[in-house]
């Protein structure tokens, strides 16, 4: 198995996230992440799906999609050729010895502290999931209450654009 | 898909039309009431005929339906009677087929039928009531989400909850229907939308960015596959429904005739190439013929057009025609090496491809003609060896091959002949000639028991000039037979030959061969010598049919021949025949296809390669 990122086009329909979400389960294909939100064009969604898939099913999930009449336009975005980020939300268990440490974590990481309180930090950081999952292993030690995470955002590198060739024909 | 005028309107056809019928309008549009849009947006696309069963929900749009002469409405006895009479309305003359239900139980009544579409890629239009819209999500009266019901036996599905969506959204739902790979798409109208009133436009605008079915083919691949189809030794044409679906069966028989190729039409396909021409070796697939299933396993090269690699027709897909390379056409790029790799993929209407193809090949094989010789030899051998037969029954009832082959025979290719599921649905693909497309209807990927007595209905209706045949089992029967009331009332004469052997056949098979004979709640009692519940006769003449029961060989003929001539009503023929016919050729479930079974126990010797 290896992990893909399908970036699709979509037009924003009541039920459309039903319909993507429902033929990845009926074809018993796993989502491991999920973003929904607009696009750059009014009407249209953007929808960022990772699957862990070997290539040939994943060219019949692509397939399939494309068969789904509100699907605009489906792309793989490699790691290399794309920006990809997820979004995390953490509330770390603090107390006054452990405090500055869990603050020297979020300065290495690059990460923000977003709220405060006597015993506990909230703690927020954007990054791939190498990042991502390197921040968690440092702050587990010190107890995380409470975690929220989005779904990958991903990007094509370069001036190209996934809606560039939409409403040609 | 290439297609006649009536089912692949453009938007600007809708126009001219439009225009044509009502003359350029003058002022600004007509206001109407959502129903009445309902009815004149049917009218404007050319549907004559629709199916259906009134309630609640969809009530408004029954009042208009009254005041239309364009339109018959049939009233069913029950919604899945109204989808499959769609279907058979849609496969019997290609056009597209229309069903309409309310909400709740009714909408449900027409899922089976709408997954049958869909497996089957059957173009239908199915409306919907749904409960009005501020009262949808609270668990309303009769409501039911259809929409989300359908979604994965759709090909697409619309929720309208306004009046001054409805010309659109079903021009649109018409359109995905009918074009491309076709299928089933749902309008769910909601009763205040069909209540309201909108200004009535049209032409509608249709606006569906993401639906661009590809029908012309890369010419790069027709070039690939003419070369792989001018070296082959054993190459084979491995025609499916969809070549029905396209209407390409002159192009297909123009060609074979140029190459020389063999043929297998699958169950799907019976009829989109004669039976009567040399170059058909008959169905493949689990009842296959012997040749048709080994000519398939044994190719060096399979043209599949419109086929789509069933597990009925594959076997264990995985030791399927081990040394075949595959040329793969579909209108559907996700058929294309969805189960067997192609080694050369061809995305495009079957139609324009095969006369690609056709052109393709001559100019490939104009210096050096192909040799098959040694193939055909090979291949006759085999259909001298095991042509298709049947070992007549020692109970002294009657041989259920022979009653079909009767039908047919008598009947004549000019008729339609629709099944049901199960041993008699086998027999009728087998001992039936087909000559021409549309002639066979049948419930091939969903394997929907009581399908062929709506179907056939349906294809009545569409086809009135014509003997339409619903072969039906006694357990299928008694699944949809309602519309017998439907069939009389509406003066429908199709004629239903009950296969009645008393029991679930086809499972019964399966017991009498993989679980010892043990038979677990197969037997029906309806057939010799059991209490007859329901006596089918008596059952017929309650529904205003003519019923006949058959018990000798000698009043089959006569029987047939009578329901021809009798058309003032359905009839209705009880065969009762033999429970002990089995469908033979078979290959056993999960094994190769190298394996079939001509009789019980008794496989061909062949050659084995794999």
């Amino acid at each position: 198995m290896s992990t893909h990122v399908l970036s699709l086009l979509v037009e924003d329909k009541p039920g459309l996230l039903t319909r993507v979400a429902g033929l990845f389960a009926r074809r018993g294909f796993n989502i491991t992440s999920l973003a929904v939100g607009a696009s750059e064009i009014d009407g249209l969604s953007r929808i960022t799906v990772v699957v862990d898939v070997e290539d040939l099913p994943l060219e019949q999930i692509t397939k399939q999609l494309n068969k789904l009449i509100n699907v605009i336009k489906i792309v793989e975005l490699d790691y290399d050729q794309s920006v990809q980020r997820e979004h995390l939300l953490i509330k770390v268990r603090v107390d006054n010895t452990s405090r500055s440490q869990v603050l020297e974590a979020v300065t290495l990481f690059r990460a923000r502290v977003v709220d405060v309180a006597t015993d506990s930090l909230v703690i927020e950081v954007t990054g791939d999931s190498g990042k991502t999952n390197a921040l968690l292993k440092v702050l587990e030690p010190y107890g995380i209450k409470e975690m929220a995470q989005s779904g990958l955002l991903a990007i094509g590198r370069g001036p190209k654009s996934i809606s560039e060739r939409v409403y040609k024909n | 898909m290439s297609a006649d005028t009536r089912t692949a309107k453009s938007p600007s056809d809708f126009a001219s039309q439009a225009a044509a019928q009502r003359g350029a309008p003058e002022q600004g549009p007509e206001l109407l009431t959502g129903a009445q849009a309902v009815v004149r947006t049917l009218e404007l696309l050319g549907v004559d005929d629709v199916f259906g069963l009134p309630g609640g929900a969809i009530l408004p749009v029954y009042d208009p339906l009254m005041d239309t002469d364009k339109i018959r409405h049939i009233l069913v006895r029950h919604e899945q009677g109204a989808g499959h009479a769609a279907e058979g309305y849609a496969s019997a003359s290609g056009r597209t087929g229309v069903c309409i239900a309310t909400s709740g139980p009714g909408a449900t009544n027409l899922v089976t039928a709408i997954a049958d579409a869909h497996m089957d890629s059957v173009p239908m239009l199915a409306i919907t009531g749904q409960v009005f819209s501020h009262l949808m999500g609270t668990d309303a009266f009769q409501e039911a989400d259809i929409v989300g019901i359908t979604m994965p036996i759709t090909k697409h599905s619309f929720l309208v909850t306004t009046a001054a969506e409805i010309p659109a959204t079903i021009a649109a739902a018409y359109h995905i229907a009918s074009t491309g790979r076709p299928g089933p798409v749902l309008v769910d109208i909601t009763k205040d939308a069909q209540q309201e009133t909108a200004p009535f436009v049209w032409p509608p605008k249709i606006d569906l960015p993401g639906y661009r079915p590809i029908t012309k083919a890369h010419g790069k691949q027709i070039l690939a596959a003419a070369a792989l189809m001018a070296e082959a030794k054993k190459p084979v044409f491995y025609v499916g429904g969809g070549v029905i679906r396209a209407r390409a069966s002159e192009e297909l028989f123009e060609l074979v005739e140029t190459t020389g190729i063999p043929v297998v039409t699958t169950l799907m396909a019976r009829g989109a190439f004669p039976d009567s021409n040399q170059h058909n070796l008959g169905m493949p697939g689990m009842h296959g013929t012997v040749p048709a299933v080994l000519a398939l396993q044994e190719a060096d090269l399979i043209v599949s057009l419109g086929a789509r690699f069933d597990d009925r027709v594959t076997g264990n897909a995985a030791l399927f025609a081990p040394n075949a390379k595959v040329v793969h056409v579909d209108v559907d790029p996700a058929e294309i090496s969805k189960i067997r790799f192609a080694d050369v993929p061809i995305v495009g209407d079957a139609k324009d491809v095969i006369v690609d193809l056709t052109a393709a090949f001559t100019n490939a094989t104009a210096s050096a003609p192909t040799d098959i010789a040694e193939w055909w030899a090979y291949l006759n051998g085999l259909r001298e060896e095991f042509p298709l037969g049947y070992t007549p029954p020692t109970d002294g009832l009657l041989a259920p091959q022979h009653v079909i082959q009767r039908i047919g025979e008598i009947t004549g290719p000019e008729g339609i002949f629709a099944s049901g599921v199960g041993q008699h649905q086998m027999w009728s693909a087998q001992f039936i000639k087909y000559e021409r497309p549309n002639s066979w209807l049948n419930s091939g990927g969903a394997g929907t028991m009581g399908y062929s007595v709506p179907a056939a209905m349906g294809a009545k209706v569409a086809q009135p000039d014509r003997t339409v045949w619903a072969i039906d089992g006694d357990g299928c029967f008694q699944m949809t037979n309602q519309e017998l009331a439907t069939c009389t009332i509406n003066k429908i004469p199709i004629k239903v030959a009950i296969i009645n052997n008393s029991s679930l056949g086809m499972v019964r098979q399966w017991q009498t061969l993989f679980y010892d004979g043990r038979y677990s709640n197969t037997d029906l009692n309806t057939g010799h010598d059991t209490v007859r519940v329901p006596d089918f006769v008596k059952l017929a003449e309650a529904y205003g049919a003519l019923g006949i029961r058959v018990t000798k060989m000698e009043e089959v003929d006569a029987a047939i021949k009578l329901a021809i001539e009798t058309n003032d009503r359905p009839v209705v023929i009880d065969f009762v025949v033999s429970a002990d016919s089995m469908v033979w050729p078979m290959v056993p479930q999960g094994v190769s296809n190298s394996y079939v079974q001509y009789a019980r126990d008794h496989s061909p010797s062949f050659d084995e390669e794999a």
